[in-house]
């Protein structure tokens, strides 16, 4: 496993904050040169503590207005109906996130819609004709926080 | 507003924001020129707001990664700021989300195994202001997670 020293921390919470300055300008903010810094952030990629870069959109501005999460519960169990599921639930564009979890449900997604009738028409249309599916829980999403976490 | 252009930068933004702007150009048949006043506009309109590093926790050692589903005693004035507040201060919290539902919020955190999860739970989660009920999703597998928005 990588060990981080405290000039990687750093290093990846400017990333997590603001991942597109170039490495001249995180260098000079950590008191690294150049390619310093830019080793730097080849390790951290290479060993995959940098998993990737996401592009920040305003979903409202793009008018997606309302983002649910669905709590799925499958009806019927088996590897086949997992894999059907997770396969159909992929494709669904509106659907941002699926994680297969273990509690209460299965599966839980993140949906985007522009409103609350275009959510109902994704939900109606795509998401309860999915195969296997059970019982649904829908929670609106009113607010979000992403925080650097323990780095 | 968006013209079909601008939805088709966004799109191949979105599935690799570090392409560098001659590939940008050349996949959307644009000029340098001209992809760059299109991506200023709308990093001006706060349409794009930058982007950000996605951490790997598995490869810093973080193997548990836990969803907690939190009702809140609404009987207290305060009970959302407060909460809001202490969870804030859990460093193993990296999301936080509040909802219109069955479920008030929504922490997620990660933890390096059952054990440091269990020490977490009790230690720093259960003692959070105003907690009326709490259910935990395990995630044992993400199976969707770019956040791409239908564009």
């Amino acid at each position: 496993m990588i060990v981080l020293d405290a000039i990687d921390r750093a290093l990846l919470r400017a990333l997590v904050a603001e991942a597109d300055r170039p490495a001249s300008v995180l260098g000079r903010m950590l008191g690294l040169s150049q390619p310093a810094t830019w080793r730097r952030i080849r390790r951290l990629e290479a060993a995959g503590v940098i998993a990737g870069r996401r592009l920040r959109l305003d979903a409202a501005r793009l008018g997606l207005g309302v983002t649910v999460f669905l709590g799925v519960k499958l009806a019927a169990k088996g590897r086949a109906s997992l894999e059907d599921f997770e396969r159909a639930v992929t494709s669904i564009r509106e659907v941002q996130t699926v994680e297969h979890v273990l509690g209460l449900y299965d599966y839980r997604l993140r949906v985007v819609a522009r409103d609350l009738a275009d959510f109902e028409r994704v939900l109606r249309r795509r998401i309860m004709t999915l195969p296997g599916v059970g019982t649904l829980e829908a929670n609106v999403l009113l607010s979000e926080e992403r925080l650097p976490g323990p780095i | 507003m968006l013209d079909d252009a601008d939805r088709h930068l966004l799109r191949l933004l979105q599935a690799d924001p570090t392409l560098a702007a001659p590939d940008l150009a050349a996949r959307a048949g644009l000029t340098p020129g001209r992809v760059a006043r299109r991506l200023d506009r709308l990093r001006a309109e706060g349409i794009v707001q930058g982007q950000e590093a996605v951490i790997g926790w598995r490869a810093l050692g973080f193997e548990v990664a836990v969803s907690l589903r939190i009702t809140l005693d609404k009987t207290q004035p305060r009970a959302f700021d407060e909460f809001l507040a202490a969870a804030r201060g859990v460093p193993e919290v990296i999301e936080i989300q509040t909802f219109l539902g069955r479920v008030d919020v929504r922490l997620s955190l990660v933890a390096r195994d059952l054990r440091h999860y269990q020490e977490i739970y009790r230690d720093r989660i259960l003692t959070l202001p105003h907690l009326a009920d709490i259910e935990a999703l395990m995630t044992v597998a993400t199976v969707k997670s770019d956040e791409a928005l239908p564009l």
